[in-house]
């Protein structure tokens, strides 16, 4: 915990050595990974810290890309599309964790009722085909997705905006995940997040002291909900273009095996997974869309089987115990 | 007149459908606690049986017979391979069986190819006045409800379903009287995908056969058996029920699409009512 000041200098200084070290193609590749690693560190903090696993992230990602392109097209403004694109993702949260934290329904129940509504707003986004289905000047477009969507621009008072050029953009996005990482971490030290910590080992007695779960999950939730649909609105602004795939059960597993791989609890082993499965996703030639399909189910069957813990840390484990053997041998020697 | 009877059948042929598939996983979720997200892909499956069985010249029928059997093997194996490590551990249950899901249909997919492929509709139509019904639709709802009896029959009238019961509720008094859970829960598991492979296969003439097809299903079944609560084959009979009310009105009255969205809203608002489902207050039992 006392290491953190310099895990952000470091942080800081690598994301803004990057772009002089990688190609510009990577430096581009990089930068919508980082927002992946926001999708992943909003699932951290919902599942990871409060203990409330969320199905529903790829929706919130989703309808946070949508609302960024409703709101970029119909206003010209890329800063009120990523505003929209938060409030839209936040407000779903809101509804959905009310009738389900207020109604005190399961957390099994939670997460296979996040699920459903991912998969029927995929298959509503998917029905809205026809230029009748259109906000303002946006059309839904059906599962082609909608196109057109306005790149990121600068936008000061007093001056015409600029759409951001890569690098740029890289260093946007990268310090937005830094910021909310930050604030993340704040959160999750702060009294609050104790209190969830609290509410993740075991939410009947967290209640008998006295705390109201039911708020401080709704709250939670909220959040989650926010960071991921800023991630989805980057998501949007980076490709110009979002289409109802992201609400497809494969990109919600996507979600969750990046957490896995990570490890729960401390939202940088979220973003070290993103980075790690994205980067072997890429390795791997995505062959083809169904080859990758049969892989992440059998990753997600074997690390649930065999890593229940995460990947991540179970490699940190194994390279500690390889260390600490040959030290121990020594020690008995003499 | 004959128009409002045949309103009236296609919504108890909407509710019979939603029912007979939720039915695999009533016994798999609801009495076992096991999160299949599998369930959807074993309903494939079963539906993947019946066009095997039509092109080898078998015909509908048997493909239907066979496909309880095929997938009730292959819930055999899953629960051999996987599930049987993680009893009492849900939410890794979920993410393993979400993987075997995902990997189910990318396997699908790479032999069968990502296309839709037809079953002919045995049987014909009669004609009701200026409607014409398909007697496969009656002929389904024949089914769910031999399926219904059968099930309600095997758990309450059987030494097996009993022992299968008390397995649920208290697994080592069964073992300390002499049977071994293990087969209990492997034989349930079994039953409970074999049902899926029947509902898979009955809706296979009517959808088109799909690699995907189970996940047009999963979020739906999984609300019905959730609204249930649990009593579990009435409360996920009278939940089918009225989520299927739900869904077919408003299908009528707009597109399927609403139709799905109303009855999720309805489902969580439901939920919030009556966080216990339907059958929260009733008497306990099967």
């Amino acid at each position: 915990m006392r290491a953190e000041p310099a895990v952000w200098t470091t942080g800081a200084v690598v994301l803004g050595g990057l772009p002089f070290l990688l190609s510009l193609f990577q430096v581009v590749q990089l930068t919508v990974f980082m927002a992946f690693c926001l999708l992943a560190l909003s699932l951290d903090l919902i599942w990871g810290v409060a203990g409330i696993l969320s199905f529903g992230q790829a929706a919130f990602f989703g309808v946070g890309g949508y609302a960024y392109g409703v709101v970029g097209i119909n206003s010209g403004s890329t800063t009120l599309g990523l505003a929209g694109a938060v409030a839209s993702a936040a407000v779903l949260a809101a509804l959905l964790g009310y009738f389900t934290f207020y109604g005190r329904v399961g957390a099994m129940y939670f997460a296979v009722i996040t699920l459903t509504v991912t998969l029927i707003l995929h298959q509503v986004m998917g029905s809205t085909a026809g230029p009748r289905y259109a906000i303002g000047a946006a059309r839904l477009g059906g599962y082609n997705g909608m196109t057109n969507i306005p790149s990121l621009a600068l936008e000061l008072p007093g001056r015409t905006p600029s759409v951001l050029e890569p690098v740029p953009l890289f260093y946007v996005v990268g310090g937005l995940l830094l910021v909310v990482l930050g604030l993340g971490r704040a959160l999750v030290r702060s009294s609050f997040g104790r209190v969830l910590r609290a509410i993740r080992e075991d939410e009947g007695r967290t209640e008998l002291l006295g705390y109201d779960v039911r708020w401080r999950k709704l709250l939670t939730f909220v959040i989650s909900g926010g960071i991921a649909g800023l991630a989805g609105g980057l998501f949007a602004g980076w490709g110009n273009f979002i289409n109802p795939q992201v609400f497809s059960l494969s990109q919600s597993a996507l979600v969750v095996i990046w957490v896995m791989v990570g490890g729960r609890g401390t939202l940088y082993g979220a973003i070290a997974g993103a980075l790690v499965v994205q980067w072997l996703t890429n390795y791997l030639g995505a062959a083809s869309v169904t080859y990758t399909s049969v892989l992440l189910g059998v990753a997600l069957v074997v690390i649930v089987l065999i890593f229940p813990g995460g990947l991540v840390p179970a490699v940190g484990r194994g390279l500690g115990w390889l260390v600490e053997r040959p030290r121990r041998a020594l020690a008995v020697l003499p | 007149m004959d128009l409002a009877v045949v309103t009236a059948f296609g919504i108890v042929y909407a509710i019979a459908t939603l029912v007979l598939l939720a039915l695999g996983l009533a016994v798999i979720f609801g009495m076992m606690g096991v999160i299949n997200l599998a369930q959807g892909e074993f309903l494939m499956l079963g539906a993947y049986t019946v066009l095997l069985a039509t092109a080898h010249g078998l015909g509908v029928w048997v493909g239907i017979a066979l496909a309880p059997l095929c997938v009730g093997i292959v819930g055999l194996l899953v629960e051999r391979a996987i599930i049987r490590f993680l009893y009492g551990r849900m939410l890794d249950t979920m993410l393993a069986t979400w993987g075997l899901s995902l990997a189910l249909v990318g396997i699908v997919t790479l032999v069968f190819g990502p296309t839709t492929e037809g079953v002919a509709t045995p049987l014909g139509f009669f004609t009701m006045g200026r409607y014409s019904v398909s007697y496969y639709n009656v002929f389904v709802v024949g089914v769910t409800l031999a399926a219904l009896a059968v099930t309600y029959g095997l758990f309450n009238f059987t030494r097996a379903g009993l022992v299968a019961r008390a397995t649920m509720q208290n697994a080592g008094m069964v073992a300390g009287l002499g049977v071994n859970p293990a087969w209990v829960y492997m034989g349930t598991f079994a039953y409970g995908a074999a049902l899926a492979g029947l509902g898979g296969a009955i809706m296979a003439p009517l959808t088109g056969v799909v690699p995907t097809l189970g996940l047009a299903f999963i979020a739906k079944i999984f609300i019905t058996v959730i609204v249930g609560g649990p009593v579990i084959l009435l409360g996920t009979t009278t939940a089918g029920s009225v989520l299927g009310f739900v869904e077919s009105v408003v299908s009528y009255a707009s597109t399927p699409i609403y139709g799905q969205v109303a009855m999720l809203a309805f489902a969580i608002v439901l939920l919030r009512l009556l966080p216990q489902g339907i059958s929260g207050f009733w008497r306990r039992g099967v």
